[in-house]
């Protein structure tokens, strides 16, 4: 699989082990009530897991399989930037367990996530062909 | 396909149909009052949805069609994978009984049982990754 890919992938996996590890917290506290605190895991939680793991394994294997151009993949940068573009996004989100930012840093990181998406979409777009074309 | 790799969509396809029952069920709060077990399964249906359908499919698939882990062993540990299945699976049941009765039931039980089935799938996560790894690499 190409380098692009291995990133987004391997980001992934960190984001699902994070994300679960940070699940099974909020669930055994649901439970044993130990350490009341730990509820403030949740909107990460969720943020890693939907945004960190699924979009981003989506987006790297789309990058790896999508049919290409010969042997090219087209123009990468716009995908390169997707990568940068939507961990600062996750990263921004997840600013708000540690800093008090008055709820900003959520919507600079959605905004973030939502260029990373149109970063990923400029570069895939022509890519979703039939093969061979 | 691998044997693991069937197993695991299949059950994943399983989940996905429990997932939409219980969601149809959850809809009924719309026009009926649900009784308290039932109101307290939002976050089960979720889960039901983003984990037992959609990680464990993906986590079959990935088995499957992602680059070689070494000639000898092209999967990697195909026992710990199979382990993986196994906890994510009672790990996630066990939530699917056990979030909803905390909530309407004072046993202390119940709360031990979702701290089990946390640690359970928090293994499967980390088993999972662990197997997964080696396989992201370039050719
Ligand atoms: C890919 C995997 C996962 C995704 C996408 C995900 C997503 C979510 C979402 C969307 C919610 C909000 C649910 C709601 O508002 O009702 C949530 C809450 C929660 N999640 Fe997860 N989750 C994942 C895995 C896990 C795992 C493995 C655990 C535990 C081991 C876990 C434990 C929890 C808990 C305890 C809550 C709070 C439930 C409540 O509000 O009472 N999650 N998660």
């Amino acid at each position: 699989m190409p380098r692009l890919s291995v990133w987004f992938i391997r980001l992934a996996l960190a984001y699902l082990a994070t994300g679960f590890t940070f699940g099974a917290l909020l669930l055994a506290n649901k439970g044993l009530a130990f350490a009341p605190l730990l509820w403030r895991l949740r909107p990460t939680h969720i943020e890693l897991l939907l945004v960190g793991w699924m979009v981003q394994l989506a987006m790297g294997v789309a990058f790896w399989i999508l049919p290409r151009f010969q042997a090219s993949r087209g123009d990468v940068r716009p995908a390169w930037l997707a990568l940068a573009l939507i961990n600062l996004g996750i990263g921004l989100v997840a600013l708000g367990l540690v800093v008090d930012l008055g709820g900003w840093n959520v919507v600079a990181g959605r905004l973030a996530e939502l260029a990373a998406v149109a970063a990923f979409a400029w570069h895939a777009w022509p890519r979703i062909k039939p093969i061979g074309q | 396909m691998p044997t693991l790799t069937r197993l695991y969509v299949k059950t994943s396809l399983l989940y996905l149909a429990a997932a939409l029952a219980l969601a149809l069920v959850l809809a009924l709060a719309q026009t009926t009052k649900l009784p308290a077990l039932l109101a307290a399964a939002g976050p089960t249906y979720f889960h039901l949805f983003l984990v037992g359908w959609a990680t464990q499919l993906i986590m079959g698939i990935v088995f499957w069609m992602f680059p070689k882990w070494s000639k000898e062993r092209p999967r990697g540990n195909e026992r710990l994978a199979a382990v993986v299945y196994g906890l994510l699976n009672v790990g996630l049941l066990l939530r699917v009984v056990s979030e909803p009765a905390r909530a309407v039931s004072p046993a202390a039980l119940w709360g031990w049982l979702l701290a089990l089935s946390a640690l359970l799938q928090w293994l499967a996560g980390i088993g999972f990754v662990a197997n997964t790894w080696g396989r992201v690499k370039e050719r």
